[in-house]
């Protein structure tokens, strides 16, 4: 009981586990090398059909890349800000809420899993759309004007599914802590608030740092949608750069190279997450 | 606190009780516990003089473990009385004055509960640095005494997840005592152990017995029991069917149940 072997379980049980740790801790990302060869077989085949329609006189395709790389590598880098930022506020807002949910006051623990709960199940585009329109676009501070970019409200936008997610980890993670962790600590006349700190909540960091970095690759990924609401990111740089270039054959080409950009970044970070999951699972 | 106290399992001075309080330290009356619908203790009573060894057998799912629990205080009780030194157990409320229980009243779990991420010494060490808030040098040394009692003063470094099931329960063992209690309370702490480390849990806690430590066990270790202890309780449907010296009731069960169990399992 106190120690979990090493085993091999039967598919049936290993699969609802599972399902079971997916809901828990949203889904899973599951990147894999061949899916990164598909990108980049897609990206060649687009760049090949783009040089095939290039009329003669046009710069050819790679050309054509890499003279917007540097453009588009400047909203990568922005793409990035905003997700360290969102996964920051995120973590911070979420560790509180994860903590009320747990807490022993009712209303308290009520309230918290009712936001939880209400940020986890919303759509992320719908509550960037609500930071984007409720948040002014403009503050004034003793007297002082302080404008508010959009990408601070974008931010704001990701960070709030960020939180519930956090908050839920929290949960499963402290939960997951057997009761004779408690029992143990309060045996040994630690109090509850102690208790948490010294003993269960180490043991809960390294639980959580898997869904945590799998949580990460999501929202990195997710940052794009920050250009539906006009903010200068690499989705947003792309569409520029192909309206400006105006020649239809490119639109595959530099999606997909877009979309290397994103899989060459998060996929360690998904290696790295399968990685430390195991290693924890078998070592509990 | 006091440094002449660094000989390791000396009890701490400032809870030198009245030389001339004759109580048993430990008193248990017309107990009644329940989780929900499911009644687990029908009244029971039973005392435990200081220095005394009392040993809890019976079979499973008779409320040994329970009566334990509820003597620091982990599961409340519905009526009756218990009280641990200078504590009515039953009257505590607030956690200031369960946690002033705990620490005179010690537990040994079966599945002995280390905390993983600490080492052997850090395990030992953290209630008396966080809860009594000694000087961190002092309970060092005394819980390298410790561990060397326990005999395992060279796994002082390792984590529980590295030592074997008896080395684990021994240094829960000497978790327990770093907090230098006047009752120790062992809920079948051999249960879990395979077979060739039993006998290194007992020799300790036989050992801290003959000290003179109060130890109240609940155990499957008929012969252990036996051995040790002054008292044999025999429980069975969340009541004490027989109690009496280890002699006599093993040898000369009054009960019908207790013969009937003692059949089984010598």
């Amino acid at each position: 009981m106190s120690a979990r072997l090493p085993v091999l379980l039967p598919s049936a049980e290993r699969l609802a586990r599972t399902a079971l740790d997916e809901r828990r801790e949203g889904w899973r990302l599951r990147l894999s090398a061949q899916q990164g060869g598909a990108l980049c077989a897609a990206f060649v085949a687009g760049c090949a059909i783009a040089q095939a329609q290039t009329p003669a006189g046009y710069p050819s395709i790679v050309e054509t890349i890499w003279k917007w790389t540097p453009l588009l590598a400047r909203g990568f880098v922005f793409n990035l800000a905003i997700s360290f930022m969102a996964m920051g506020i995120g973590t911070v807002a979420g560790l509180f809420l994860g903590f009320a949910q747990i807490s022993l006051l009712k209303p308290v623990r009520k309230s918290a899993r009712f936001a939880t709960h209400f940020f986890r199940n919303a759509p992320w585009l719908v509550l960037l759309f609500y930071c984007m329109f409720l948040i002014p676009f403009e503050t004034t501070l003793f007297g002082v004007r302080i404008p508010i970019p959009d990408w601070t409200k974008a931010t704001l936008g990701l960070a709030l599914p960020v939180m519930a997610n956090v908050s839920e980890i929290l949960r499963g993670a402290v939960q997951s802590i057997p009761t004779t962790q408690w029992e143990a600590a309060a045996s040994l006349a630690f109090t509850r608030r102690q208790s948490m700190w010294m003993i269960i909540f180490p043991q809960c960091v390294k639980r959580m740092l898997p869904p945590w970095m799998n949580l990460y690759a999501i929202l990195t990924m997710a940052t794009v949608l920050a250009s539906i609401v006009g903010v200068n990111e690499m989705m947003t740089l792309t569409q520029r750069a192909l309206s400006a270039e105006n020649r239809p054959g490119l639109l595959l080409s530099f999606y997909s190279y877009v979309l290397l950009w994103f899989f060459v970044y998060c996929y360690p970070i998904a290696r790295w997450t399968v990685r430390l999951e195991a290693r924890y699972a078998v070592n509990q | 606190m006091n440094n002449a106290n660094k000989a390791g399992t000396a009890p701490r001075t400032r809870k030198a009780r009245d030389p001339n309080d004759t109580r048993p330290i430990v008193e248990v009356r017309d107990v009644h516990q329940a989780f929900g619908v499911l009644e687990v203790l029908k009244g029971v009573s039973f005392s435990v003089p200081k220095g005394g060894v009392v040993c809890i057998i019976g079979p499973s799912g008779s409320g040994k473990s329970t009566m334990l629990r509820c003597i620091n205080g982990l599961v409340p009780i519905q009526s009756g009385s218990i009280r641990v030194a200078d504590f009515d157990v039953h009257r505590l409320h607030s956690d200031k004055e369960k946690i002033a229980l705990r620490k005179e009243v010690s537990m040994v779990f079966q599945q002995y509960n280390l905390f993983p991420h600490k080492t052997a010494l850090e395990n030992v060490m953290m209630a008396p640095v966080h809860v009594l808030r000694e000087h961190r040098d002092e309970v060092r040394e005394r819980a390298l005494a410790l561990l060397t009692k326990v005999g395992l003063a060279q796994k002082r470094d390792s984590y529980p997840g590295e030592l074997s099931g008896g080395q684990q329960q021994r240094v829960a063992i000497a978790r327990s005592l770093a907090m230098r209690p006047e009752v120790m309370l062992f809920d079948e702490v051999t249960a879990a152990l395979d077979p060739e480390t039993v006998k290194e849990v007992l020799n300790t806690i036989r050992e801290l017995a003959k000290e003179g430590m109060t130890c109240i066990l609940v155990t499957h270790e008929m012969r252990f029991a036996r051995e040790l202890a002054d008292e044999v309780l025999f429980t069975d449907g969340g009541k004490i069917v027989e109690a009496a010296p280890p002699a006599q009731l093993f040898d000369h069960p009054q009960m019908e149940r207790t013969k009937a169990f003692l059949s089984q399992v010598l």
